[in-house]
């Protein structure tokens, strides 16, 4: 019988995951941007998941609202992204250095 | 073991492996498809879990608009892959480090809580029977009611992504001809025309 706990292991699995992508290509960034969409995915694994099992429905909502959220930053990240490749033509992120922070 | 838990395995097993292929695969496009894949079982937990709507949410905005995007950025600009992918080898033991610590520290949890004793009662919007109201009217219910104000405000949230967006990679070329709607409507054809008497047997010279 699959519980919670089968779920909780699944998603942390793929947020670690998301984590290891972003550490594994520190160049790229629109791989990085995929890895934080799998480490959302992770998060809202969860929240149905203890959604489901707990019989609540407010966990729903949330991960439409955590769904928002991702699909504007995605937007907003790839309209940055064009932006930055129009200017440098790379998308190397050590070369976002022109404000030398 | 039943039907469900066969397709919960499977699920696990597919989402797992195209995630890991998104972060090593060479090839962004390949990655961007196996972003698909991971998606698409996503939404297969959410089926197995009774959340229809978040499901079909999932597939048509995410898979739909969210991963097309994506897709259009990877192919529309000419970036060198190849490039970026050199220095991975180095990169790959304070990853794999890094993912194991948090992955060691993640199992520790498993089975080790427990729910509080009232938690069942703290629920702000219980699950009303699935026979009775099905998953997408019983969203819309407390949608609509309960997280009325903050339903509005990510509604906000999207214009201003979206608008932003635009901002961001609008530019006007100046090196293409482009059509000047009022410039056109505000020609004078007594300085746009000139008329010339001309003599017959000579030229305009």
């Amino acid at each position: 019988m699959v519980g919670l706990e089968h779920y909780l292991t699944v998603a942390a699995a793929l947020f670690v995951i998301g984590i290891f992508g972003i550490f594994l290509n520190r160049k790229n960034i629109i791989v990085i941007l995929m890895s934080i969409e799998l480490m959302l995915l992770a998060v809202n694994i969860n929240l149905v998941a203890f959604s489901s099992y707990l019989n609540d429905l407010a966990g729903q909502v949330f991960t439409m609202f955590v769904l928002t959220v991702a699909a504007a930053e995605a937007a907003i990240g790839l309209a940055i992204l064009v932006c930055f490749f129009r200017n440098r033509g790379t998308i190397d992120v050590e070369s976002v250095n022109v404000m030398k922070g | 073991m039943g039907i469900a838990d066969y397709t919960f395995y499977a699920f696990a097993v597919t989402i797992l492996t195209s995630g890991l292929m998104v972060t090593v695969s060479r090839n962004p496009v390949h990655a961007v498809l196996w972003l698909i894949l991971a998606f698409l079982s996503g939404a297969g937990f959410f089926v197995l879990l009774g959340a229809e709507f978040l499901a079909m949410l999932l597939i048509i905005v995410y898979l739909g608009a969210v991963i097309v995007l994506f897709l259009f950025v990877v192919m529309m600009l000419d970036v060198d892959f190849a490039s970026l992918k050199g220095e991975v080898a180095r990169y790959f033991p304070i990853a794999a480090l890094v993912g194991l610590v948090l992955l060691m520290q993640m199992s520790l949890l498993v089975g080790s809580w427990q729910a509080a004793d009232g938690a069942l009662a703290l629920r702000q919007a219980p699950t009303p029977d699935p026979d009775q109201i099905h998953n997408t009217k019983a969203l819309g219910l407390i949608i609509y009611d309960q997280y009325f104000l903050v339903f509005q405000v990510s509604g906000l949230v999207l214009l201003v992504a979206m608008i932003g967006a635009i901002v961001l990679t609008l530019r006007h070329r100046k090196d293409v001809k482009r059509q000047d709607v009022t410039a056109q409507m505000h020609r004078d054809p007594a300085k746009a025309l000139e008329l010339k008497d001309i003599k017959p047997g000579q030229g305009l010279g």
